[in-house]
C-alpha cells in the first residue's frame, strides 16, 4: 500500500483543522448554510433524509487493518443518532407502506459503488472530531462530494490480478495527489469521476466514468493509457468514448489538465441535468476532442509540461506497492496446494462453492484473492457493523498482510491470502457470516441506501433488495441461475448503477407512491457482461409488491430458454428483450383481480 | 494578495481596467495598457474564473493586477491566489481579517499553480 510521507500526513491534518474551523464558524452563525454547503460537501458531509451522512474516501479502495479499526470505532462511537431521532425516523419510514421493509439500522458503515464508505447518523457537531480520528490513520473525506474531481476508483484486484497488464495503483495514487485540492478544478460544472484499470478484464466499469483510463503496453512495450471521456449514468446514460488510444504514462496529468480545463470552460452551468461532461462530449464530440488536443499541446509547448511525471516520482510511489513479504509456504508446491484444496472441497459442497465464487486466482500461484461477502440476509448490501469492521481487520491481519480492498460491488476483498490458509479463512469468515458463496451471483446485488436514508431517493432500495435476497436463498437455485449482475437504484441519480445491471431496478415516484422500473441487458463493460451499455426498460413501472415476481418471471424465461452453459446476459443478448418483456408484464398483479375481490 | 472591502472598492478608480465575462477566452483579449483585469464570480460555485486567471498569468504573461469580484468569499481566497488572482473584492458580509488568516492555512500543496508552477514531486 501507499506509505504516507510526512507531507501527506501533515496535509490531511491541515485539512481536518481547516474543516474544524469552517464547522465552528458555521455553528456560531458566521458561515451560512449556503456557504458552508460546498465546504462540507468537499469533505464528504451531506445532509440526508434524517441526519448528516459522511462519505469517507478510500482511495482506489485500499484499506489497511488500522484504518478498518478506526472505521469500526467511528461506527461504534459516532454513528449514533441524537436521542429520539432514530425512533422518529423509523415511524416515518413505517408510514410509507408497501412491502415489508427491514428496520433502519445504526452504528454501521456502508461500502459504496465508488469504493468509499458511508455513515448515516453522525451528528454534525461531532463531525470535526470524526475528521480528526480519520486523520489519525491518514484518512479523510476530501472531494468525496461536490463539483470536483472525486475519489479515483480502480480494479479491486489491482496489483494481484492474473490478467493484469500494468499495476494501476501507482497512477491512481499520483492522480489522487494531483487532484487533491486542485485550485483550478474545485468548482467544476458538476462532479467528475475517474476510474483506472490495468487488466484485460475491466472490473472498474471505466466506460461509465467521466474519465476512464486503461493501462496498456504498446507494440514497443511502453506503458501508457487509453483515455476515454464522457461516460456517466444518471438520467442520460452514456458510455465514454475514446479520446486517446495511447498516451505515454508520464503525460497523464498534463493530458487530464486539458480534459478538465476545457470542461470547466465549456460545460453547461445553466442546467444541473446537463452539466456532466458526458453531455458536453455528446453535444460537441469532435470539437471538444480537438480543443482538448489543442490545449494539451499548449500545456506541452507553452507551459513546459510542468506535471510530467518524473521517473523518480513514479519509482517512489511504485515502491510503496511492492508485494508484501509473505511467510514461506513450507516448500509446498502450488500444485500440491491445489490438490489439497480440491480434496477438501470434495466432501464439502459449501466450501467448494465458496472456492468457486469467492476465491480468485492470484498472480502468485501460492496466493489467492478472497472476497468477503457483505450480501446476506438481515443486513443491507454493503453494510458492515462496527464489530464486523473490527472482525474484518482481524481477518486482514491474520490472512492478508493487513490489507483489504473495498470492491465496487460493495464487498471487501482480501488480496494476499495464502492458498494453504483458505480452509482456516473460510471457517472464520463463515462464523462471521461473511462467507456466503454468492459473489457475482444474483444475491450479490448492488443497492444504494435509497429512500431509507437518502434525501434524493424517489423510492426505497433496501426493502426490494431484501425481498429478492429472501426469495433466492436456495444455493442450488442460485447456482443454476449463474452469474448475474442485479443493480438497484432508488432514484435516477443511479448510485446503485441500475443502468449497467444485467437486471436493473430503478425506484420512481408516482403520486407519492413507490414504483420500480425494470431494465434488462445492461453491462458494466466486464468480460462477463460484454460491451458497456445501458439496459432497456421492460415496460411501465411495477409496484414494490410486484418486483420480486417480475424478477422471478424474467429468470424463468432464462431458465427455459438458455443453451448449455449460457449466462443470463448472453441469453438476453441472444434472444432479445421481448420474451423477457412479455413475461415481466404478465407478472403484474392484475388490478382486475383486486377489483373483483372487492365485489361481492 | 490584496483584500479589498466593499466600501474601499467604491473608491477605486477604473482606469486601465478590463472586465472579462466568464465565457471570454483570455487568449483573445488585447491586454495593452491594461493594469487591472477584473474577473467576476456570478456565484462562488462558478469556477470558470479560476481557469481564466491561470491562463492570463501562465499563457498571456499578464503581470498586472487580476482582481476577483462578485460573490467572493474568504474560503475561496487561497484557491484564487493559487490561480493568479492578486486582489479580491470581498462580498460585503465577509470578514477581512479572517480571510487573511485563511490564506496561510496550508503549508503547501501537491500540484503546481501560478506561484509555484512545479508540482510537489518536481520541486
Amino acid at each position: 500500500m501507499y506509505q504516507y510521507t510526512d507531507f501527506d500526513k501533515r496535509f490531511v491534518r491541515e485539512r481536518a483543522a481547516q474543516y474544524r474551523d469552517q464547522l465552528e464558524r458555521h455553528l456560531s452563525g458566521r458561515l451560512s448554510d449556503e456557504e458552508f454547503r460546498p465546504l462540507r460537501l468537499q469533505n464528504g458531509w451531506y445532509v440526508q433524509r434524517y441526519a448528516p451522512m459522511l462519505r469517507v474516501a478510500v482511495p482506489y479502495g485500499e484499506l489497511n487493518s488500522a484504518q478498518l479499526r478506526v472505521l469500526a470505532t467511528i461506527a461504534r462511537d459516532y454513528d449514533t443518532p441524537e436521542p429520539g431521532l432514530f425512533e422518529r425516523a423509523q415511524t416515518t419510514q413505517d408510514a410509507i407502506g408497501g412491502i415489508a421493509a427491514p428496520a433502519l439500522t445504526k452504528n454501521y458503515a456502508h461500502f459504496t459503488t465508488r469504493q468509499n464508505l458511508q455513515y448515516n447518523w453522525i451528528p454534525l457537531h461531532k463531525s470535526a472530531d470524526v475528521m480528526d480520528l480519520l486523520a489519525s490513520v491518514n484518512m479523510h473525506g476530501i472531494q468525496t462530494s461536490g463539483n470536483c474531481i472525486r475519489n479515483i476508483t480502480s480494479d479491486e484486484r489491482a496489483g494481484v490480478a492474473v490478467d493484469e497488464i500494468v499495476d494501476p495503483r501507482p497512477f491512481a495514487e499520483i492522480l489522487r495527489q494531483w487532484s487533491t485540492l486542485h485550485p483550478e478544478f474545485a468548482f467544476l460544472p458538476r462532479k467528475f469521476k475517474i476510474a483506472i484499470s490495468g487488466a484485460s478484464d475491466d472490473r472498474a466499469a471505466t466506460a461509465w466514468h467521466d474519465v476512464g483510463l486503461h493501462m496498456q503496453r504498446n507494440a514497443s512495450g511502453e506503458v501508457g493509457f487509453r483515455v476515454m471521456v464522457g461516460g456517466g449514468m444518471g438520467r442520460t446514460p452514456i458510455t465514454a468514448s475514446v479520446i486517446r488510444e495511447f498516451l505515454p504514462w508520464n503525460q497523464i496529468l498534463n493530458f487530464l489538465e486539458a480534459v478538465v480545463r476545457v470542461y470547466n470552460r465549456w460545460g453547461r452551468r445553466d442546467n444541473i441535468y446537463k452539466a456532466r461532461i458526458k453531455i458536453l462530449v455528446k453535444a460537441e464530440g469532435p470539437r471538444y476532442k480537438e480543443e482538448v488536443e489543442a490545449e494539451y499541446q499548449r500545456i506541452l509547448t507553452q507551459d513546459g509540461a510542468p506535471h510530467t511525471i518524473t521517473q523518480a516520482e513514479f519509482d517512489r510511489v511504485h515502491a510503496c506497492f511492492a508485494a508484501p513479504v509473505l511467510a514461506a509456504h513450507n516448500g509446498v508446491s502450488a500444485e500440491a496446494i491445489h490438490t489439497q484444496l480440491t480434496q477438501a472441497a470434495d466432501g464439502n459442497k459449501d466450501f467448494a462453492r465458496w472456492l468457486q465464487q469467492n476465491v480468485a486466482a492470484h498472480r502468485d500461484p501460492h496466493l489467492r484473492i478472497v472476497t468477503l461477502s457483505f450480501k446476506r440476509l438481515g443486513q443491507a448490501p454493503g453494510d458492515a457493523t462496527a464489530d464486523q469492521l473490527d472482525a474484518a481487520a482481524v481477518l486482514a491481519d491474520r490472512f492478508s498482510c493487513g490489507e483489504a480492498r473495498v470492491s465496487h460491488d460493495q464487498n471487501l476483498v482480501l488480496p494476499w491470502v495464502a492458498a494453504q490458509d483458505l480452509p482456516a479463512l473460510y471457517k472464520q469468515a463463515k462464523d462471521l457470516g461473511l462467507a456466503k458463496p454468492n459473489i457475482r451471483m444474483l444475491t450479490d446485488m448492488i443497492a444504494c441506501p435509497g429512500g431509507d436514508y437518502c434525501s434524493l431517493a424517489n423510492a426505497r432500495s433496501l426493502p426490494v433488495s431484501a425481498a429478492i435476497s429472501e426469495r433466492y436463498q436456495d444455493l442450488d437455485e442460485l447456482f443454476d441461475l449463474g452469474e448475474i449482475d442485479l443493480h438497484i437504484s432508488g432514484c435516477i441519480n443511479s448510485c446503485g448503477h441500475h443502468h449497467s445491471g444485467h437486471i436493473g431496478i430503478l425506484g420512481v415516484d408516482k403520486d407519492g407512491k413507490e414504483w420500480y422500473q425494470v431494465t434488462l441487458g445492461g453491462s458494466d463493460g466486464s468480460e462477463l457482461s460484454g460491451a458497456p451499455k445501458a439496459g432497456k426498460v421492460v415496460g411501465p413501472s411495477f409496484s414494490s409488491a410486484e418486483v420480486v415476481d417480475v424478477i422471478e418471471a424474467v429468470l424463468q424465461v432464462y431458465t427455459d430458454q438458455k443453451t448449455h452453459g449460457e449466462t443470463f446476459i448472453d441469453a438476453v443478448n441472444r434472444i432479445g428483450i421481448d420474451p423477457f418483456k412479455l413475461a415481466a408484464n404478465a407478472a403484474r398483479h392484475s388490478s382486475d383481480d383486486e377489483a373483483l375481490s372487492t365485489i361481492d | 494578495m490584496r483584500l479589498i472591502s466593499h466600501t474601499e472598492h467604491a473608491t477605486l478608480t477604473h482606469d486601465h481596467l478590463l472586465t472579462l465575462p466568464n465565457d471570454a477566452d483570455p487568449m483573445q483579449q488585447s491586454l495593452q495598457d491594461v493594469q487591472t483585469i477584473e474577473l467576476h464570480f456570478p456565484k462562488f460555485t462558478d469556477g470558470r474564473a479560476f481557469s481564466q486567471a491561470l491562463m492570463l498569468r501562465r499563457r498571456c504573461g499578464f503581470k498586472g493586477d487580476i482582481r476577483a469580484s462578485g460573490d467572493v468569499l474568504i474560503d475561496q481566497l487561497s484557491q484564487m491566489q493559487r490561480c493568479g488572482f492578486s486582489s479580491a473584492v470581498l462580498r460585503a458580509d465577509q470578514d477581512i481579517s479572517k480571510g487573511r488568516e485563511l490564506l496561510t492555512h496550508f503549508s503547501a500543496f501537491y500540484q503546481g499553480d501560478v506561484s509555484q508552477p512545479q508540482p510537489l514531486f518536481a520541486r
